[in-house]
């Protein structure tokens, strides 16, 4: 299988190289800095509460760590996603085994779907290394596991789109710095042209914030899962998925 | 086992070939023979699928090159010039990914492998990662990872260059064995290597092709005149004179003189005439030392500069 045997070649070259481990720890300190604070945050608000019964009402851990935790996680993945798809294509294009890659009897939706895989793979370690923090909450608070699952589900999907965007920029360029740059721009972008949303007016308004990549995941971190928001973000990848196809085929064309 | 036909390539509007059309029977050796920037890598790249040519088209096994890439690629075994490895990946752990993509079994991956190896002498490095190691184990990788799929047509582009002398030779050896199994289409700047190792050779320069032939007929059919070198041992001058007055030789030229007595002559006759009898009774006859007797041929170097010069007079004028 052709997708497999390039999804366990990109996988070995993440850890063959510093970029898996840096990814992995830079997140691990981050994801675990936020859980802290916010953990600190919490106990001193139920501390408070303790005096004012009215106020613990509203105290629960899943509302006041781990959402506000996993949409850290989401900034936090603005800049790590960029980094962890910059190569992909890049370094295949500069070193030149790009020419060796494509001599071989590998279709290219194989190929790019071996690389995106690999990525995911990498992503949904990342998000294991936090759902560590989070299970531990879960002996020492209650929580509403729907609503964290239903936020990790968003978290995959949200990731998944800045996958695609990196894949489809490092297969732009044989700069990897230009790769994951454009891409995180590109990624800001699409994330701040929801602030603007009141500002557009009445018509252009609802369109930027459908098309901000972020507000779809607000409906997953209170817990419901909207058809519409997990299709905004299938179709996005998709997309990206398939314009990078079609420059990798250009690419051949141009010589 | 290839046809090309008409094959053109124009870069944004420099054609890079131009109408390159030859083909290569099952089992031939056949090398592709130009100067730097004259089109082999391009009509190789276009050969394996990596650039679609802009017009033309190629078969390869039996596919088309541009309808059926899949099958074509499943066909060929293919070493770009500057052998692209994965530095990070070890070697054996290269070879794996390599046969699994080329669809081989688990089990056949792993015979496969070692055979391959074996072949191209690889073994002692399989742990080592491809970045460091050297130039010459880096290019049998790259022949390794061709061969892996029992390539019906080996594609290798400049095999050879940035290798020392010893590599050259062992890596020649080495397609030389290959020959049987595969036919072979290999590209060089460097000329003794094409007569070394060919059967046919096409040569190509500013993107079209100047000749196709064996390099012997090559030789011949450049020639006007058949020359023969004889060195003698005996007076310079006589020899001279004696080697003119047989019927049929033009000229006789005393080449180097190392030693007193020993004398290099480069004698040039007619090429329809074999003047080698005439002139061999004559040295024993007249009591001199015949110590060598060897046609003097054209090396394909020289053909090779006077075909090129020949193009570029036909343009000027």
């Amino acid at each position: 299988m052709n997708v497999l045997a390039m999804f366990k070649k990109e996988l070995r070259s993440y850890f063959a190289s510093p970029i898996a481990y840096v990814v992995l720890i830079m997140f691990a300190l981050l994801s675990g800095y936020f859980f802290y604070s916010l953990l600190t945050f919490f106990s001193l608000n139920s501390l408070q509460a303790s005096f004012n019964p009215a106020f613990a009402q509203g105290l629960n851990a899943s509302e006041w760590i781990v959402r506000p935790l996993l949409r850290n996680i989401a900034v936090t993945m603005l800049l790590l996603m960029p980094a962890a798809t910059m190569r992909l294509f890049s370094e295949e294009k500069k070193s030149g085994t790009i020419e060796l890659l494509f001599s071989y009897p590998i279709r290219d939706w194989e190929l790019l779907l071996g690389k995106f895989l690999a990525a995911l793979a990498l992503y949904a370690v990342m998000l294991g290394i936090s759902l560590l923090d989070v299970g531990m909450l879960h002996f020492f608070a209650r929580l509403e596991w729907g609503a964290i699952l239903s936020g990790y589900l968003g978290l995959l999907l949200l990731g998944m789109a800045f996958l695609g965007v990196g894949v489809l920029a490092s297969s732009l360029t044989e700069n990897q710095i230009v790769a994951a740059v454009s891409a995180f721009g590109v990624l800001l972008l699409l994330w701040v042209i929801g602030w603007s949303t009141e500002a557009a007016g009445p018509t252009l308004g609802p369109i930027l914030s459908h098309l901000s990549i972020i507000n779809h995941y607000d409906n997953f971190a209170k817990g419901t899962i909207e058809s519409k928001d997990v299709i905004f973000y299938l179709n996005f990848t998709i997309l990206c998925l398939f314009l990078t196809l079609r420059a990798l085929e250009s690419k051949r064309w141009r010589g | 086992m290839i046809e090309a036909e008409k094959l053109t390539k124009y870069f944004q509007k420099v054609a890079a070939i131009e109408d390159v059309s030859f083909t290569v029977e099952k089992g031939e050796i056949v090398g592709f023979l130009g100067p730097n920037g004259a089109g082999k890598t391009t009509t190789m790249r276009i050969l394996t699928g990596f650039l679609p040519p802009s017009s033309g088209t190629a078969r390869v096994a039996g596919y088309d090159i541009l309808t059926d890439s899949l099958q074509v690629r499943r066909r060929i075994g293919y070493l770009p010039e500057n052998v692209p490895l994965y530095t990070d990946m070890k070697v054996a752990g290269y070879l794996d990914f390599v046969a699994e993509v080329k669809g081989m079994e688990r089990r056949e991956r792993r015979r496969k492998i070692g055979e391959i190896m074996e072949k191209c002498r690889i073994v002692e490095v399989q742990r080592m990662l491809i970045g460091a190691l050297s130039r010459g184990y880096r290019q049998r990788v790259g022949i390794a990872q061709a061969l892996l799929n029992d390539p019906e047509v080996l594609i290798l582009d400049e095999p050879t260059v940035g290798l020392d002398p010893k590599q050259i030779i062992e890596i020649r050896q080495l397609i030389k064995e290959l020959s049987g199994q595969s036919t072979i289409i290999l590209s060089t700047h460097i000329l003794p290597e094409a007569s070394m190792i060919c059967q046919r050779v096409i040569i190509i320069n500013d993107g079209h092709i100047i000749a196709v032939d064996t390099p012997e007929n090559l030789t011949a059919r450049l020639q006007s005149s058949a020359k023969l070198l004889v060195t003698v041992d005996g007076p310079a001058d006589q020899i001279g004179a004696a080697l003119i007055q047989i019927p049929g030789v033009l000229s006789a030229e005393a080449k180097d003189r190392a030693r007193d007595a020993v004398v290099s002559f480069v004698v040039e006759s007619e090429r329809s005439r074999d003047l080698r009898r005439e002139v061999s009774r004559m040295i024993v006859e007249r009591g001199w030392g015949l110590l060598e007797f060897r046609p003097a041929d054209m090396t394909l170097e020289e053909i090779f500069i006077r075909l090129v010069t020949k193009e570029e007079q036909e343009v000027r004028e």
